[in-house]
């Protein structure tokens, strides 16, 4: 089209002319869909991955105290969230002159088993997991041990968050200067 | 004698539909992946097994690693009704044009106090002091009365539905407390906590009562 014709004469190539070769328009396009599909694969798995979930917080009510329930001794295991992932832990109530040995402590690793061992242990009807959050635990370990609660299928209404006493929460501090905690 | 030739296929394959469906799946998804909206506070939430997905349609209460708390209105929320309503019981006599520029924000991380004069400059979420929480004086408390208020008349639980807490993993407990405080303060005795999915551990109680059903 936009040639200029150098040839001379009436459009007889010369001998030496020759006729150009026609290339084809076929392109290779496999390097292309190996790119498409590698940005797909991609897409794929990076908007399926992070899939943000709800979990459902039941909070009693205060002022209703019709609402309280009586916890045995027997089934009672009461959790200590405290600094440094620690957990704290006993069963029953707090004896002063057996403190040393129910105040016990544990970390996220054991929990599950101890948890699965009480419950196997007590009637349903008696079983009650009190927890309890210390001032410099983190969000992330009152909400894993509620997670804790529902991996090992402790049904609702048998597991409750309470604010610490200050006994408990004396105890805590205590043990956590003599086992060198920050 | 010879076998008849046969004739030589060409092994190329004309790719161009392949080609063709690769791209259109592409752009199909980036197109239907929603954008995250802009991360200005980097919350790192716990995990947990819930297997609930969260809605668009929320109010979250944001609790960063410093103690700090945010409130973010998603979509289709009463995010104007709730900020006319907060104006009008606080009295922060905020101007039409002021009430149409706090609107527009994203995050709502300031004092009551501070909201008019915090208007006039471009404040970085990162820097907003948050909403105060502490016992002496909680302002989420007002947050949420004029939340509940707008809502007031609805569904209640599609109220429950809509608020969520999501808090840094390294948090500290008591900023948390304060805002179930809140929550109680205003008869909202259900919420939902953003967590990371994650599966259920194999052999755990839950997962062996999934199995047999």
């Amino acid at each position: 089209m936009a040639e200029i014709d150098t040839s001379s004469g009436g459009g007889k190539k010369g001998p030496g002319v020759k006729k150009s070769k026609k290339l084809s328009t076929r392109v290779d396009l496999t390097p292309m869909v190996d790119l498409g599909f590698l940005l797909l694969t991609f897409f794929v798995f990076t908007t399926t991955m992070s899939q943000s979930t709800a979990m459902n917080m039941n909070e009693p009510k205060d002022d209703d105290t019709s609402q309280q329930i009586k916890v045995k001794n027997s089934g009672a295991m009461t959790l200590l969230l405290g600094k440094g992932n620690q957990i704290y832990y006993y069963y029953g109530q707090l004896d002063p002159n057996t403190l040393s040995e129910q105040f016990k402590s544990t970390n996220f690793k054991n929990i599950r088993k101890l948890i699965l061992e009480k419950k196997k242990a007590t009637p349903i009807d008696d079983l009650m997991y009190i927890i309890k959050s210390d001032k410099d635990s983190k969000f992330g370990n009152a909400i894993n041990i509620l997670d804790e609660m529902s991996i090992n299928a402790i049904p609702p209404g048998h597991y409750a968050e309470v604010d610490i006493t200050e006994t408990e929460a004396k105890l805590i501090k205590d043990t956590e200067e003599s086992n060198g905690i920050k | 004698m010879s076998r008849p030739k046969l004739p030589r296929k060409s092994t190329t394959v004309d790719m161009t539909a392949m080609c063709d469906v690769a791209f259109l799946l592409l752009t199909f998804f980036i197109l239907a992946t929603k954008q995250k909206p802009p991360e200005v506070l980097t919350i790192t939430p716990p995990n947990s097994v819930s297997a609930v997905a969260v809605p668009d349609k929320s109010i979250i209460i944001t609790l960063t690693k410093d103690g700090r708390t945010f409130l973010m209105f998603g979509e289709d929320t009463k995010k104007d009704e709730t900020l006319e309503n907060l104006n009008l019981t606080q009295g922060l006599n905020l101007s039409p044009s002021e009430l149409t520029k706090w609107k527009k924000q994203l995050f709502y991380g300031l004092p009551l106090n501070q909201v008019k004069s915090g208007l006039s400059m471009e404040l970085n979420p990162a820097k907003m002091p948050g909403i105060p929480t502490d016992t002496a004086k909680n302002e989420l408390t007002d947050w949420l009365r004029s939340i509940t208020n707008v809502y007031a008349g609805g569904d209640q639980r599609k109220l429950e539905e809509t608020l969520l807490v999501k808090g840094d993993n390294d948090a500290l407990y008591p900023g948390f407390k304060q805002i179930k405080q809140a929550f109680k303060k205003n008869q909202l005795y259900k919420f939902r906590i953003v967590t990371n999915g994650e599966p259920v551990p194999v052999g755990s109680e839950l997962y062996n009562s999934a199995k047999k059903n």
